[in-house]
């Protein structure tokens, strides 16, 4: 079947998706943006994380046929049209939250919602925002650090 | 496969009555793991995320009509007053991002005995909504669970809604597992006081083949609070009754050992969490009737 959605603002269409196909596989295998990782395929990792319509979701337990007209948002578009990377990214860097990087994905997404819902987040709310996102490498502490600082950051810009 | 997608609901009915074997699929969140393993090839798959009254709920009279598809996050935020056993245990689902997609519609179709929202259902004392293009019936939540993963629908029936009456009194939900988060319940307990109709009611999750009711438990509490005019006197449930309640509970479990734990872990942690959510549910019963009694009369 013939699915089209919005990523990242730009309309994309995919032919000859099997109907049983994921959002996931669609975006990496059929759309040309493998940002979103695929670690576990049953929604318990999080490195699949994108928006549907907003809202943060496992894009592998998304039907593919789900997403048709609909508003998805990848890793791919967190960062500005000019490359430069935005609030989250940065703070991911600059506080050394990446190891092997294969959960960071999921991982930016999850914050970047976040840090919109809530700008001054506890510490209760950045654990419970990324629970669902496991990382094997970090140990969370310098996660939790860069969210901690991309919404210090954040604060200052306003 | 077939991708169905119809656009309201009553292209649901007429679809589901056309292929009685579509697979419904709203989340997503169980559909598509047993998809993405394999373990599921349905010949059609029945999308219900156009339909958009199943993500609404109405509350205007002492019920609270559930859309199937409203998400637990919605219900978390949005329904803790009305329906606050169910808001708790939706809070203990998974994570965020299978709360903003799952819902318990999904879990009713699902009907596993490890359901978070099923204590709470049968505790609330809920009724589902199941509708086909032969007419709606309304299957009381006792009678839904039929065995393991089995529930009370017919072939050509969907979930319209679920239908649970707006708290008359505290609730609670206790689950154990290993972690706070992203985790299928070792055994759940939720509990309901019914201070209208001076009843408690109970539910049992991943004790038994399908999620129950310690009914024993309750008859006995429920006899004990009358006897001793608690529900008017506001005292507190003295620890022997509290006991016995715990034990009731216990005793109405049938676990099995599994890689989550074994039977009597279960029946230690049920009997546990009973005495517990009691003591809480009872002593946020006794605030208010202080409350009510401290107030100057008009
Ligand atoms: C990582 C992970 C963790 C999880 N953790 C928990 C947990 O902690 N607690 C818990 O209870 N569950 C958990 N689950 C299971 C799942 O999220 C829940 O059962 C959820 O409620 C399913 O809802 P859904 O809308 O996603 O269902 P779907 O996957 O869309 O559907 C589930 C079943 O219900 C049927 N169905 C759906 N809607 C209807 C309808 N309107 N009428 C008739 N049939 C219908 C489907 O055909 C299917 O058989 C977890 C799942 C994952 C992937
Ligand atoms: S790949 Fe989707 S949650 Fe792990
Ligand atoms: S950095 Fe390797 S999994 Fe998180």
């Amino acid at each position: 079947m013939r699915v089209t959605f919005t990523v990242n603002g730009r309309r994309q269409e995919a032919d000859d998706v099997w109907e049983g196909e994921s959002l996931l596989y669609v975006l990496r295998e059929r759309m040309g943006l493998p940002g979103s990782k695929n670690a576990c395929e049953q929604g318990e990792c999080g490195s699949c994380t994108v928006r549907l319509d907003g809202v943060p979701v496992c894009s592998c337990l998304v039907a593919a046929g789900q997403a048709e007209g609909r508003e998805v948002v990848t890793v791919e578009g967190l960062a500005g049209k000019d490359g430069r990377l935005s609030t989250v990214q940065q703070a991911f860097v600059d506080a050394g939250a990446v190891q092997c990087g294969f959960c960071t994905p999921g991982l930016l997404v999850a914050a970047d919602e976040l840090l919109e819902r809530t700008p001054e987040p506890s510490d209760g709310d950045i654990r419970e925002a990324l629970s669902g996102n496991l990382c094997r490498c970090t140990g969370y502490e310098k996660i939790l650090d860069a969210v901690r600082l991309a919404a210090a950051r954040t604060g200052e810009a306003v | 496969m077939d991708f169905l997608r119809p656009a309201s609901w009553q292209e649901a009915l007429a679809a589901k009555a056309e292929h009685p074997a579509a697979v419904p699929i709203a989340g997503g969140t169980d559909v598509m793991v047993e998809i993405n393993f394999d373990h599921r090839r349905p010949e059609y798959l029945l999308d219900l995320n156009r339909i958009g009254e199943l993500e609404e709920w109405e509350a205007d009279g002492d019920t609270v009509r559930l859309g199937a598809s409203v998400p637990y996050t919605r219900i978390m935020e949005g329904l803790r007053a009305e329906l606050p056993g169910l808001a708790l245990a939706a809070h203990t689902v998974a994570s965020p991002q299978i709360r903003n997609r799952g819902g318990v519609g999904g879990n009713l179709g699902t009907a596993s005995p490890a359901g978070d929202a099923h204590p709470a259902l049968l505790a609330g004392g809920g009724a589902v909504e199941a509708e086909s293009v032969r007419g709606t019936r309304m299957i009381p939540i006792d009678d839904f669970y039929l065995g393991v993963k089995r529930n009370a629908l017919a072939p050509d029936e969907l979930i319209r809604a679920v239908h649970l009456k707006k708290a008359t009194g505290p609730q609670q939900f206790s689950k154990v597992g290993t972690r706070n988060a992203m985790v299928i319940a070792v055994c759940a307990f939720g509990i309901a006081l019914h201070p209208d109709l001076r009843t408690v009611r109970t539910g049992i999750g991943s004790a038994a083949p399908t999620p129950i009711r310690a009914t024993t438990a309750e008859e006995f509490l429920t006899a004990a609070l009358e006897e001793g005019g608690f529900w008017d006197n506001g005292k507190a449930v003295p620890p022997s009754v509290a006991r016995q309640f715990a034990d009731l509970v216990a005793g109405a479990a049938n676990p099995i050992d599994d890689v989550r734990g074994t039977a009597s872990y279960r029946r230690h942690a049920l009997a546990v969490m009973a005495r517990r959510t009691l003591g809480w549910t009872w002593e946020q019963y006794r605030g208010k009737q202080q409350d009510e009694r401290n107030q100057p009369c008009a």
